[in-house]
């Protein structure tokens, strides 16, 4: 589908226009069982292994509801400062797809599990409480997968096979309120929205939240009114929205195109769009103005939930500290400064610096370690900080190494790269590279006598009282050592030999 | 015994027999199987007959017999399974030409209890398609036929169940009611037939029609063998979520106690007058009487909202199959329409259920795809919700009164095969008395009451309890059959035409 899209500045459309946000988060519960029979989750499995005549809809089979996807469910609910419905239904949405095995998908309609929650996220120094109309529960459909064509989609195929796997798993729908008033920072407010939301869900182990395996999916709802309007414009939803990036685009991209539609005295079809992750812009999808009507009604084949009050609050009194309350003690603890806080959030490496703290060392070098150095190698790898091969308590034995003096920053570089290659533990890395510092004296002795004989001049200047010219002896000493040499000591040494004071 | 002999004894009758060693099962299951063949090419009761599971499942009964392993209280009597179960490894269609050639890979719980209590399932049995019926006509295998009058329906949905017993085929048989497809065929077909309390009994493998409604309930040609098949299916199962989580009522005491004495019994005002053959009113009002002589109190209860039942049924349960029939898509399982490679999905799914379904299937479908659509469902199925409540309301001011409320189970006797079959609406009113038990998941069942004058054909007298109060049914329809087995000096259906 060829759109012929026009669009406006980014800067241009903003001065003209006021965005309007809404977000539908899709998380697959991690629970071991499916969420209305006893099959398998796990992801990858070989086609149509995990199925069983439940959810390929067998004709008789019924669905029982699985308890722990209810009571992970009341907790994200809790966690996003929802109401938690004493009574509630399942629904039936029904429509035709062949990955749908019922034909129906149970969910929830007018009686959501949780509602009138919020959660706070802060974009540059700015903090925006997003409204939470509803967390509600359902199931997963199965996934198509279109063979032949040039696109991967249905137009054009030969023939479609239907992976059910993915049918029946549990599904938490998680709906904002209409975000308003964000202006210019709208695409980093859904970006942040959606990383706060990953964290909390992480933080509350409902959900390995994977945005790549589709374990974590947005829809984007963006719509646009004349500054100064109080009339809503028309919104479009935005699918396939897979990464956090993906999500800021896919607001970017919409404000763009919204306000050139609109600017040219166009109207915004409401709509169903793609998000074309290689060009970061959005096709049409399946227009939405012929509304499908989905005779939504009560599900009659399981039973109501009533969740039992004291059962809801020993859940809210079992909460783990959530990402926000996290972050505020960290910082009071490790006495960081915004920026600090937020370069160490945006790196995505709180886990990983407090749980090298954990492992014994200072918060000051678990951080210096895992933004600097591991960073940089993470983003020449092309791969998340934590999936870097090396884990904190491996760190944390580096820099011990380094403060008590074995190691020094460039060696310790060394050991973290043999660590990243496979090369085995801190130490054996050390012990095998034959990498630790030579600081003592008979060593290095004549490693400074050879530096100073061979730059007689600097060392006259030395003698002369100008210390500062000790670097240059000090340089020539690590690199006959390879940088093996305690810097600290080679330097005392050298003094010592020209009768200076340090 | 000769074969007659044991294919007209009761299924407690033969349980003891087989236990005591004086027949063995495969005897039991052949003089079953030579009646099938002997009858069923005119009775059409069944659908599908598994002679070698049956055998094989007899086998097992003798051989654990001969092992001394302990026998449960029906092991080794034939059961006929409606084909609305499934059933691993044995044809299952529901009625329907979209299932046709269709295999479970599994059984449905109540499948499933009986093969563990030793029931030697014969076949399956015809049913009025996806159990939308009252007379089998809607089968799409033909309709089967009433042993009383072989042009007559058997009723339905359950037809083929209730068949197969008046035809001595099976002692025993399933059936599923969903608005009357037990008790309506049992009255028409003078046997027994229970509805069990919703929830009382698993719907797990059973196709469904109506899921709010749907309720598997036992066959049979007296009130004890009824009990016994209710006991040995029913009870809590964790594969059904609307499966009530409480023992098993006393059904089987409460048969084989059967008296009535000091029991209050309630007389559905509503249900009598016009639409009703003046022959069932009769057998209906005598069957009263006799409760009162039997030492029960019987008074007038008055059900004012049972008038709306239904209306109120005829938007729920298309509702409700509207959606459940949705999976039929040819896609998994089942006929498969117009797949030549330039179809899409959505045309083959089209074409296979323009195809597979039959024309009341399909009445229903769109009838419950449009109460359910939006901007009428409020009017449609919302309404017909509340009529739902106030029906239970009904139930529970009457049940405040009596113990039990009884009426005819059915306006007429069974009716000639082709009267209804182009009149919807006349059709629909063979339910009338029994869908109230259905909105509200009470216990009701239907005991014979004797024969209309004017036709010679067999009157049901239902008995309605509240739910999970089963054996207060079983109760009433014991003193009743024991009453009228002791004035007609057998029980109703030897006075049937024979079918050899």
């Amino acid at each position: 589908m060829a759109d012929t899209v026009s669009l406006m500045k980014y800067d241009e459309a903003l001065t003209r226009f006021e965005p309007v946000l809404g977000l539908e988060t899709h998380v697959e519960l991690g629970t071991a069982a499916k969420m209305f029979c006893g099959c398998p989750t796990g992801f990858g499995a070989a086609p149509n292994t995990q199925v069983c005549p439940v959810c390929l809809a067998l004709p008789g089979a019924l669905p029982v509801a699985n308890a722990s996807a209810i009571e992970r469910t009341i907790r994200i609910g809790l966690a996003l400062n929802c109401s938690i419905a004493e009574w509630c239904r399942f629904a039936r949405k029904n429509y035709f797809y062949p990955d749908m095995p019922k034909n129906y998908q149970i969910s929830q309609y007018d009686e959501p599990l949780c509602t009138d929650g919020h959660l706070d996220v802060e974009v540059e120094g700015r903090s925006f409480r997003v409204g939470i109309e509803r967390v509600h529960l359902e199931e997963d459909t199965g996934k198509s997968l279109h063979v032949g064509g040039a696109t991967g989609r249905i137009h054009g195929a030969d023939h479609s096979l239907v992976d059910y796997n993915r049918a029946g798993i549990p599904l938490v729908e998680i709906v904002t309120r209409p975000i308003e008033g964000t202006g210019e920072l709208a695409p980093l407010v859904a970006r942040a929205y959606v990383t706060e939301l990953r964290d909390l869900l992480r933080a509350l182990d409902v959900s390995d939240v994977r945005m790549e395996q589709g374990s974590l999916r947005c829809d984007v709802n963006v719509s646009l009114m004349e500054r100064g309007a109080s009339q809503w414009g028309t919104r479009t939803e935005t699918k396939n929205v897979n990464s956090l990036r993906s999500v800021e685009r896919a607001v970017r991209h919409e404000i763009e195109r919204q306000a050139a539609v609109l600017a040219d005295g166009g109207r915004v079809v409401q709509e169903t769009r793609h998000f074309q992750e290689n060009t970061g812009t959005t096709a049409q999808g399946r227009s939405k103005e012929e509304a499908q009507d989905y005779r939504y009604f009560p599900e009659p084949d399981l039973v109501p939930i009533a969740p039992a009050r004291d059962w809801v609050e020993e859940l809210r009194a079992g909460l783990p500290e959530l990402p926000a309350a996290r972050r505020a003690r960290v910082q009071r603890e490790w006495g960081l400064s915004e920026l600090e806080l937020r370069d160490l959030v945006n790196a995505e490496a709180l886990d990983l610096v407090e749980e090298t703290v954990a492992a014994g060392a200072t918060s000051g070098d678990a951080r210096k370690w895992w933004l600097n150095e591991l960073s940089r190698r993470a983003t020449a790898a092309e791969v998340a900080l934590a999936e870097l091969p090396i884990t904190p308590a491996q760190v944390a034995r580096v820099a011990a190494l380094v403060a008590e003096g074995s190691l020094n920053d460039k060696l310790a570089r060394q050991v973290i790269e043999g660590v990243l290659a496979g090369e085995g533990e801190p130490d054996a890395v050390v012990e095998s590279r034959g990498l630790r510092v030579v600081s003592d004296d008979s060593a290095l002795g004549a490693a400074v006598d050879d530096a100073i004989a061979a730059n007689p001049q600097i060392a006259e200047k030395v003698r002369s009282g100008k210390v500062a010219a000790a670097g240059a002896l000090v340089g020539a000493v690590m690199k006959a050592t390879r940088g093996q040499a305690d810097a600290g000591r080679a330097r005392a040494l050298i003094l010592e030999r020209l009768g200076v004071q340090g | 015994m000769t074969s007659s002999e044991l294919t007209h004894r009761t299924a407690a009758e033969l349980a003891a027999a087989i236990a005591s060693g004086e027949v063995s099962a495969v005897e039991v299951a052949s003089a079953h199987l030579d009646r099938i063949s002997a009858v069923d090419d005119r009775v059409r009761a069944f659908l599908h007959v598994d002679v070698e599971g049956a055998l094989n499942q007899a086998r097992e009964v003798d051989r654990r017999r001969a092992q001394g392993e302990p026998l449960g209280p029906l092991a080794g009597v034939p059961i006929a399974h409606k084909d609305v179960f499934t059933t691993r490894g044995v044809p299952t269609t529901a009625g329907s030409k979209i299932l046709e050639g269709w295999i479970p890979p599994y059984d449905a719980t109540v499948t499933e209890r009986l093969r563990a209590a030793g029931l030697v399932i014969l076949g399956k049995t015809n049913m009025d398609e996806f159990a939308m019926g009252s007379s089998t006509e809607n089968s799409a295998y033909g309709p089967s036929r009433n042993p009383w009058d072989l042009e007559r329906v058997p009723g339905g949905s359950s037809g083929g169940s209730s068949a197969a017993v008046a035809g001595y085929e099976a002692p025993l048989a399933t059936g599923t009611d969903t608005g009357g497809s037990i008790r309506q065929p049992a009255a028409v077909c003078g046997i027994v037939g229970a509805k069990p309390t919703y929830g009382g009994s698993s719907r797990y493998g059973v196709i469904a029609f109506a899921s709010s409604l749907d309720t598997p309930g036992p066959f049979a040609r007296n009130v004890l063998d009824a009990a016994l098949l209710h006991e040995a299916f029913s009870g809590h199962d964790p594969m059904d979520s609307t499966s009530v989580d409480a023992p098993v009522p006393p059904v089987v005491e409460a048969a084989r106690r059967g008296d009535v004495a000091g029991m209050r019994v309630g007389v559905v005002r509503e249900f009598a007058g016009e639409g009703y053959q003046p022959g069932v009113l009769t057998r209906f009002n005598e069957a009263v009487e006799l409760l009162e002589s039997l030492g029960a109190k019987v008074s007038e209860v008055s059900c004012p909202n049972f008038t709306t039942a239904l209306p109120a049924y005829y938007l729920i349960s298309p509702s409700e199959c509207s959606s459940n029939l949705a999976r039929f898509d040819a896609m998994r399982y089942g006929l498969r329409v117009g797949d030549d490679g330039t179809r899409s999905a959505e045309e083959v799914m089209a074409l296979t259920r323009a195809a597979g379904f039959g024309p009341e299937v399909k009445r229903r479908i769109i009838l419950g795809t449009y109460a359910l659509s939006s901007g009428y469902y409020d009017a449609y199925y919302g309404s017909a919700q509340k009529v739902r409540t106030l029906i239970a309301r009904d139930f529970t001011a009457a049940f405040e009164q009596v113990d039990v409320l009884v009426s005819p189970t059915t306006p007429t006797t069974a009716f000639p095969i082709g009267e209804r079959a182009d009149d919807p609406m006349a059709m629909y009113r063979a339910d009338l008395c029994t869908i109230p038990a259905n909105l509200a998941g009470n216990a009701a069942l239907s005991v014979p009451c004797g024969l209309a004058p004017e036709d010679g054909l067999p009157v049901g007298l239902q008995i309605m309890a509240p739910a999970l109060a089963d054996d207060r049914t079983y109760r009433v329809a014991a003193a009743v059959e024991s009453a009228l087995t002791a004035r007609w000096g057998a029980e109703l259906l030897t006075k049937a035409p024979s079918l050899v």
